[in-house]
């Protein structure tokens, strides 16, 4: 992340950071700007926000989703800097300078990014909740394999990897979807895997 | 969530030094752990140092021909790294079994050896525990422990360390390294650095207060085949109940540790010699003094079998 200079990394410092700890339980204010879905954001958050209610709760992006915030379920997952992660364990005044994407970022409803066309066609979701997670995950996870990056169920660490459906379903098992959509979830990223190859 | 104080800090010895001045401070990493109990107020720090600007993040080869990995270097990158997967293959499968893609993506070296247990009443802030409030009492003596420790539990304690990565590194005898607010260094062979629950099971491991992880180091590789077997409640994104890491030959001679059964990864150098003679004679010295639960006696089988295939996987 380029954005973490020192400079930028300061305008994340509160003002009474490193001084006096809040001893009273007193909220503290502390400033952070980054970019989501290409636009440039500045909030002033209590410390406390993490960049999913920062998303949800402050810049009304609700797309993203809030299942069990600790981290178990994947519903928040957005792709920061490139890379997938739970939004919900994570505070966002760490996130200074950084590039994030939520799944209004991806596509919408008449420029549907190829992983959402494919949820629609494969029907990968019933009550749609964990959907938006499942959808960047799904995306920031083939961008994974693309790198090579090796996998719990990958035989062979050496060797490049191959896009399997064992594969998408080990990658995927920190989002779950409790109406059990997995096998079309599974069909629908087969697919864009295949178009992208 | 108790609130708190925020500072980034560009050197490790600034961090350092930033927790050990202010009261009640703790480091921040990828927040993976550390915010989960936040959540929970199990955790209660007034101050965060965030250690995320501190450029701990590479990994180098060392002189000795191993290789030093930064503090910050996040699971996914270090389970990816060409030299893991090729020369540290057991570290590669530990950290790969643990958490989920997300997960991993964001978690740190650091804070996945400092990652606290799961026993679900130090969670559960309605029951004595310990760990969570030194003298309150421990709920699991008599609660369900099917998931706890069966070794080196205490009469205050059976919580184990729930990670995967320190079991390997524990077979690869790394070495964590330290700088302290003075900016003193030094190295802490793993085997030394979580420590057995006794009578003081709130903590964890032998750092000092502010004393911030810069590296861990590991040797110069080990030939054998590299293997981390988890068996776990279901086959992804569970934590174990039973791990074996393990860099054995082909006639089954080598080293073990056992992840999922102790308040620290378990290793008993001394029974390795019997590796070549199967598993069972292995297990019955590495836990000559378990005191299983009537809950959890089945890891010592689990143990003993996982270890089982593991020598059939490097026979093969
Ligand atoms: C749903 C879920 C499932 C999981 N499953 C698994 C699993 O199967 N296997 C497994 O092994 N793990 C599992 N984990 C745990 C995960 O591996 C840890 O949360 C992660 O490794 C912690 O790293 P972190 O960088 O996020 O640490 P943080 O949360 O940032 O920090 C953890 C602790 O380390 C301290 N710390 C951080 N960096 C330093 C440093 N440089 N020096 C000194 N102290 C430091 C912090 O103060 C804190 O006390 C799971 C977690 C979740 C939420
Ligand atoms: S086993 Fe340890 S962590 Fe679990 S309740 Fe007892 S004291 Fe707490």
């Amino acid at each position: 992340m380029v954005g973490a200079s020192a400079t930028a990394a300061l305008a994340a410092v509160p003002s009474a950071a490193g001084a006096q700890p809040a001893r009273t339980g007193e909220p503290v204010l502390a400033k952070v700007a980054f970019t989501m879905n290409g636009q440039r954001r500045e909030l002033e958050l209590d410390t406390r926000t993490s960049l999913l209610d920062a998303a949800r709760e402050h810049l009304h992006l609700t797309g993203s989703k809030k299942g069990c915030d600790h981290g178990q379920c994947g519903a928040c997952t957005m792709i920061v800097d490139g890379r997938r992660i739970n939004a919900c364990l994570t505070l966002a005044i760490m996130h200074q300078g950084a590039e994030i994407t939520t799944i209004e970022g991806l596509g919408q409803p008449d420029s549907l990014h190829p992983m959402q066309a494919a949820f629609v066609k494969h029907d990968g979701y019933q009550c749609g909740y964990c959907t938006p997670g499942q959808i960047c995950s799904g995306v920031a996870m083939l961008d994974e394999i693309k790198a090579g990056i090796p996998s719990h169920v990958t035989a062979d660490l050496t060797a490049p990897v191959a896009v399997t459906e064992a594969e998408i379903r080990e990658r995927m098992s920190g989002n779950i979807c409790r109406c059990g959509a997995y096998s079309n979830i599974v069909e629908a990223m087969t697919e864009v895997a295949g178009r992208r190859a | 969530m108790r609130s708190f104080t925020y500072e980034r800090p560009g050197t490790p010895a600034e961090a350092a030094a930033a927790v050990a001045r202010t009261p009640e401070a703790k480091f921040i990493a990828g927040g993976t752990n550390l915010l989960d109990l936040m959540k929970l107020q199990i955790e209660t720090p007034a101050h965060l140092v965030d250690v995320n600007g501190l450029k701990l993040d590479t990994i180098e080869p060392t002189p000795e021909g191993g290789l030093r990995v930064g503090a910050l270097v996040r699971n996914t990158d270090l389970a990816a790294d060409p030299r893991v997967r090729k020369d540290y293959a057991v570290l590669s499968r530990a950290l790969l079994a643990g958490a989920s893609g997300q997960l991993r993506n964001r978690a740190t070296t650091a804070g996945n050896l400092l990652q606290r247990t799961r026993c679900p009443y130090f969670y559960d802030t309605a029951q004595p525990c310990n760990k969570r409030r030194p003298g309150s009492g421990c709920a699991a003596l008599d609660g369900i422990s099917r998931t706890l420790a069966v070794i080196g539990s205490s009469e205050a304690c059976i919580a184990t360390h729930p990670g995967d990565m320190a079991v390997a590194m524990r077979v690869l005898d790394a070495t964590v390294e330290t700088i302290d607010a003075k900016g003193a260094a030094r190295s802490i062979p793993i085997a030394e650095f979580h420590r057995l629950p006794g009578d003081r099971p709130e903590v964890d491991t032998t750092l000092q207060a502010g004393e911030l992880i810069t590296a861990v180091t590991l040797p110069k590789p080990v030939a054998g085949t590299h293997i981390y077997r988890k068996v776990r409640d279901r086959a992804s994104y569970a934590y174990a109940l039973v791990s074996v890491a393990a860099i054995l030959g082909k006639d089954g001679s080598g080293r073990v540790a056992f992840g999922g059964v102790a308040h620290k990864p378990w290793r008993v150098e001394a029974a390795e010699a019997d590796l070549p003679r199967g598993a069972k004679a292995v297990t019955d010295t590495v836990f000559a003094d378990a005191k299983p639960t009537h809950h959890n006696a089945y890891k010592l089988k689990l143990a003993e079998r996982t270890l089982g295939a593991a020598l059939t996987q490097a026979r093969a």
